[in-house]
């Protein structure tokens, strides 16, 4: 590459994305809308669709984070992606079911979150479909269990 | 001549390896057809055993996440700590821990410097810059108290106030530090057998490093010009006045390059800090448990984009935690840069992107 | 100092005539005929010999320690740091080291093959000290003086490629072949220039044998002044040829550990780190006799202290070169060898045949 890419002033504001966004996915929920962060609560179905919108329409260029939150009763799958083009840093939200852990992978469109998906699905237990090469990547490939789940209890203190 | 194609562990144990992990290269000849990045040898659950402590015992705890940069960890974690509290530092504090960050990147750099040296052969190069490290080593042992870990930040500010006379003792070592420095590119920039193992080696092109989510001066070094603390300021980053350093030819040498002028950056941005910090408090005081609800904070760690994800219940202990590492991802994104390349080349990239494999396990 | 050889010869005159007269004095017929037969020419000859050998030996081998103390201190001088302590100025930590290697207990890899492995160092080194034979310390202090001695040296040196070789294989160990298979490439692509340089000295002095050549360099003028490209090939090619940084790739710590020689233990693992040396010190000597005059030198000290220290300060420059640069990669150092040191020391042949056609020397 020869030339720098610069990222100085943002090309759109998040309030313009916000918008974009709800008008094209009505059942997207905006948590929050302020400068630098937009929080979006996203139903699993339209996951994928959201996320490949928000990378090809909106410039999200870059996946920083897929985490995983037990919450007892469901879990929730975060995807953190940032737009440089926009300074934006924004957080999807996706609610699945405890006896159904599966969610569509966003490797496909952005590779950084590869290994990402293999550590929730290590951790957690996480079922990401379309992921190119889903194995646990910290515990052994033997181990039985998902460590992270709020069911598997450590002990009081470790 | 039919020859096959040979499966080579590099690690766990390994002289070169930077921390413990595998890279298994699928060699024809000597040249690498596949890689393979292999870790969780040092998983040390952190994530779990934090879900079972108090706000502020977790403090020391951000510290060895990675124990090479440590200051920048436990920031990380304090600053993510105060968002979901909802207060911020005074301003004294927040000058100071600036400047305590950007000497806590010169030294990750220079251990960086070292690392490369040992990879490449040349112990020169690796006790000179160890020797740089000891000026800064001394500096914040003076401060903290410790050589590595040092524990300095708090949620609401940082520990203990400036020494006295610390900001002419910083000043004085790094006018030192710059005429070493001098030496010490000069050992390398003009160094031919150093630019026949670096120039061209290991390259990768700006859109594949931003789509593999890599971070830090290895996308720097490919000309890509994004700095978390140009683009979303935390701290009074935006009061500093710095360049950030990038490089267009996306191999061994431009990281390389990268590094030595975040250095010089850093050393700018210290001075300015420290003689711009208000007089007045250094700490705020915190109630036990935070409210309901989860943040977000992303820095710029030497080593790339680190971010926390923090979910508060209500209780004094977060119930998640999660760390995303840049060294995760930037193993991650490694095949591509060793496949074509040969087997001795395998240290120099791998050397070059600063591995430590403390934050890439947890 | 006067000739080796005629003083040992007088000593082993005086002391088996010493063993005759006790073997005479005991009075018994077939001891005193035993006596005499000690006292003839071709015994004397060869017990001579013997104790030459020896002490030549061991004055090498000192020499040769002494480089390694020098490495060690000068190497830490250049990172700023003090090299090694123990005992007067350093000078004991390499007995040390060899007490502690000598201790060692002796592992051979349950599936490698014995007999191989074992022979394969031993070639190794017995390569190392047949070629302190060779090589005179002045035309008073020597074993032999042969005829044919730089081809002598040169062609046991080439031994090296063979014994790495086998012992990379023999081990049962990847990287050990990888490592003995990237040695002998080097060793064997960078002796080539070695020779050339060889053949142009030799070109010009007109005499194979290492007397011979130093005292044309003593009449007419040090060869690294007409041959000064020569000298620089064949200063490269020897860091090369003695696998030291920048192209100690087979012997890579990064990567490799230790090279062919990774699964040696005990003594043969400290003689071959000591044999390394010993040759980059026979290499420096090879230089001081072909370039810098050998023991050439005012009378105010000894020859031989001319040829040591001249050997030393070579020395010198390829630790320098050690401190100064990283290793390079195996294609790289074939490169350099093959296409880079291989044309220069064709011109330097070149240079030393004008010259000699012109009559100049």
């Amino acid at each position: 590459m020869s030339q720098v890419i610069i990222y100085d002033t943002p090309d759109r504001s998040v309030e313009d994305i916000s918008k974009d966004i709800k008008s094209k996915f009505p059942a997207v929920e905006v948590l929050k809308a302020a400068p630098k962060r937009l929080h979006l609560q996203v139903p699993r179905e339209i996951s994928f669709e959201v996320c490949k919108f928000m990378k090809e329409g909106l410039n999200f260029e870059h996946c920083s984070c897929v985490t995983t939150v037990d919450y007892l009763d469901h879990f929730t799958v975060v995807f953190h992606v940032s737009s440089w083009t926009n300074h934006i840093l924004s957080e999807v939200l996706v609610d699945i079911p405890r006896d159904d852990p599966t969610v569509d992978s966003i490797t496909p469109l952005w590779g950084g979150a590869n290994w990402h998906e293999r550590e929730a699905y290590d951790l957690m237990g996480i079922v990401f479909k379309g992921h190119p090469d889903l194995r646990r990547i910290m515990m052994p490939e033997e181990f039985k269990f998902h460590p992270l789940r709020k069911d598997f209890i450590v002990g009081r203190r470790v | 001549m039919p020859t096959d194609e040979m499966w080579i562990n590099m690690g766990p144990q390994h002289p070169f390896n930077h921390g413990l992990w595998n890279l298994r290269v699928k060699l024809k000849g000597e040249t690498i057809t596949q890689a393979e990045p292999i870790i969780g040898y040092l998983h040390r659950g952190w994530e779990k055993m934090v879900e079972n402590r108090t706000y502020s015992q977790i403090v020391p705890l951000a510290d060895r996440l990675c124990y090479g940069s440590s200051l920048s960890w436990n920031h990380l974690y304090c600053l993510t700590a105060e968002k979901i509290y909802g207060i911020e530092a005074p301003d004294r504090a927040k000058y100071i821990r600036v400047a305590v960050l950007e000497l806590q990147r010169i030294t990750s750099h220079l251990t960086w410097l070292m690392a490369v040296g040992t990879d490449l052969g040349s112990y020169t190069i690796m006790t000179w810059s160890i020797r740089e490290r000891e000026l800064f080593l001394d500096l914040l042992c003076k401060l903290s108290g410790a050589r590595m870990t040092y524990n300095y930040c708090r949620i609401g500010g940082v520990r203990s106030d400036l020494p006295e006379n610390y900001e002419r003792d910083v000043n004085r070592t790094l006018d030192e530090f710059e005429k070493r420095l001098r030496d010490l590119e000069s050992l390398m920039d003009e160094n031919e057998p150093f630019l026949m193992r670096t120039v061209g080696i290991g390259k990768m092109d700006g859109k594949t490093a931003m789509n593999l989510g890599l971070t830090g001066p290895i996308m720097r070094a490919s000309g890509v010009e994004m700095d978390l603390r140009r683009l979303d300021p935390y701290e009074v980053y935006a009061d500093m006045k710095f360049d950030i350093c990038t490089h267009t030819d996306g191999d061994v040498y431009a990281r390389y390059r990268v590094r030595m002028d975040e250095m010089r950056e850093s050393m700018k941005i210290v001075r300015q800090a420290l003689a711009q910090a208000p007089a007045g408090p250094i700490r705020v005081k915190v109630p036990r448990c935070p409210p309901k609800g989860n943040v977000v904070n992303h820095v710029e760690d030497p080593r790339g984009e680190s971010l926390m994800y923090m979910v508060s219940d209500g209780s004094e202990r977060p119930y998640r935690l999660k760390v995303r590492s840049p060294n995760f991802v930037n193993l991650s994104a490694s095949p591509p840069m060793l496949v074509g390349f040969k087997i001795s080349d395998v240290p120099a990239i791998m050397g070059v992107m600063d591995m430590c494999i403390g934050e890439t396990d947890r | 100092m006067s000739n080796l050889y005629i003083e040992l010869t007088n000593f082993t005159e005086w002391l088996l005539g010493l063993v005759a007269a006790l073997l005479d004095w005991t009075k018994l017929g077939f001891l005193s005929d035993f006596g005499e037969w000690l006292q003839t020419a071709p015994v004397v000859d060869f017990v001579s010999t013997l104790l030459v050998a020896v002490i030549f030996l061991i004055t090498a081998m000192m020499f040769g320690l002494c480089f390694i103390w020098q490495e060690r201190k000068f190497l830490g001088r250049f990172m700023d740091r003090r090299g090694t302590q123990v005992g007067f100025l350093g000078f004991f930590q390499n007995f040390a080291d060899g007490i502690k290697v000598v201790l060692k207990e002796h592992i051979v890899p349950k599936d490698s093959d014995h007999r191989l492995f074992e022979m394969a160092i031993f070639a190794y080194l017995a390569s190392t000290f047949m070629l302190f034979g060779c090589i005179p310390f002045s035309d008073n202090f020597y074993v032999i003086n042969v005829n044919l001695a730089v081809l002598l040296g040169v062609a046991i040196f080439a031994f090296g490629p063979f014994s790495i070789l086998i012992g990379g294989w023999s081990s049962n160990n990847k990287f050990t072949l990888i490592g003995g298979m990237r040695a002998a490439a080097q060793l064997i692509a960078l002796e080539i220039p070695l020779l050339l340089c060889i053949v142009a000295v030799v070109v010009l002095t007109g005499d194979l044998s290492f007397v011979g050549i130093v005292t044309w360099q003593e009449q007419n003028i040090w060869l690294i002044v007409p041959l000064c490209i020569g000298a620089l090939t064949f200063f490269i090619a020897a860091i090369g040829e003695s696998e030291r940084i920048p192209f100690d790739l087979p012997e890579a710590e990064a990567e490799l550990v230790e090279g062919w020689a990774t699964e040696y233990g005990d003594v043969r693992w400290g003689l071959q780190m000591a044999s390394d040396y010993f040759r980059a010190y026979i290499l420096s000597g090879l230089f001081t006799m072909l370039f810098l005059g050998g023991w050439a030198g005012p009378e105010f000290i000894w020859a031989e202290a001319w040829y040591l220290a001249k050997t030393f300060v070579v020395f010198f420059f390829f630790i320098w070169v050690r401190a100064a640069t990283v290793r390079i990669r195996t294609d790289q150092i074939l490169k350099l060898g093959w296409r880079r040191l291989l044309p220069l020391a064709v011109i330097n042949l070149l240079i030393a045949v004008a010259l000699k056609v012109a009559g100049v020397f």
